[in-house]
């Protein structure tokens, strides 16, 4: 039989796969003032942008397939990753994207778009989204686990 | 409740190979894992476990006792071993594929019930970096 045909009813268990990427942004908001930007986004709110090297989390969660040992393909997801994210976002300048053309394209709002995006994947259901945009600062959005 | 986590390193080799299936699925599904020579990954290991801090030692649990439970249970049975050919739970007959889900679940049921004072809450496995697997106990 092959893979991902059998209806697992096996341990669950949660895989996460990191991937990296590049893009500048710039945070500016229409409904403020020139100075209430300035005032609240400080220097993210240069005109000219600036960017980050994010890291971008995707944990899957399921039984884990008895036939493959596996909660998903890996291969899908990274498939999916690559069509979706990586080709989508890396080395792009956010703000002239569709998704951020009436959205400010913060780091919260961006692990929206992505935990938004993965919720399409059809491998495997996909929990948490946690995007690093710097060392000091990373987002995340998902089921709580239940286990606090 | 507080949890704490102890991490451990293993290096250790396997392949993934599913006997009730053909050489050719296995390939397909499997592509290079399927490599019957094997390869070899090193692994980080991180166990997580929830207690109450004792009011005289402020500890959760003693964690050099934590590092000797690790490395009796999992390091010393895993390191430098071959873990479909070494290590019993994924010996061949038992279905049990070395993936990385798979070896959270295997350090689980090795860990469960051996840790005193504290009790297991997560068993996260890095393959590499960019890849790794938790188990909290879910059936």
């Amino acid at each position: 039989m092959a893979a991902g045909a059998a209806t697992s009813t096996g341990p669950k268990a949660y895989l996460a796969r990191r991937y990296r990427l590049s893009a500048s942004h710039r945070l500016h908001s229409e409904a403020y003032s020139a100075e209430e930007n300035r005032a609240v986004y400080g220097k993210c709110n240069n005109p000219h942008g600036h960017g980050h090297n994010y890291a971008v989390e995707v944990t899957v969660g399921g039984p884990v397939n008895a036939e493959t040992g596996m909660v998903c393909d890996l291969g899908e997801l990274d498939e999916f990753a690559r069509t979706h994210l990586l080709e989508r976002f890396d080395g792009m300048n956010l703000n002239t994207l569709d998704e951020f053309r009436e959205l400010v394209p913060t780091t919260e709002n961006f692990t929206r778009v992505v935990h938004r995006m993965f919720q399409g994947f059809r491998g495997a259901r996909v929990v948490r989204v946690w995007i690093e945009e710097t060392g000091n600062n990373s987002f995340e959005i998902g089921d709580e686990f239940g286990r606090g | 409740m507080i949890l704490l986590t102890r991490k451990a390193e293993f290096s250790s080799a396997h392949y993934y190979w599913n006997e009730a299936w053909s050489e050719a699925e296995n390939l397909r599904v499997f592509g290079r894992c399927a490599n019957k020579n094997g390869h070899g990954h090193n692994y980080t290991l991180e166990v997580t476990v929830a207690g109450e801090v004792d009011a005289v030692s402020g500890f959760v649990v003693d964690l050099k006792e934590l590092k000797e439970i690790l490395e009796r249970e999992v390091v010393s049975v895993y390191d430098h071993r071959h873990l479909n050919l070494e290590v019993a739970e994924f010996a061949a007959g038992t279905g049990m594929i070395p993936t990385t889900e798979n070896i959270a679940i295997a350090i689980w049921r090795r860990l469960e019930g051996k840790i005193p004072h504290a009790k297991l809450h997560r068993v996260r496995v890095y393959e590499m970096a960019d890849l790794f697997a938790d188990y909290y106990g879910e059936r």
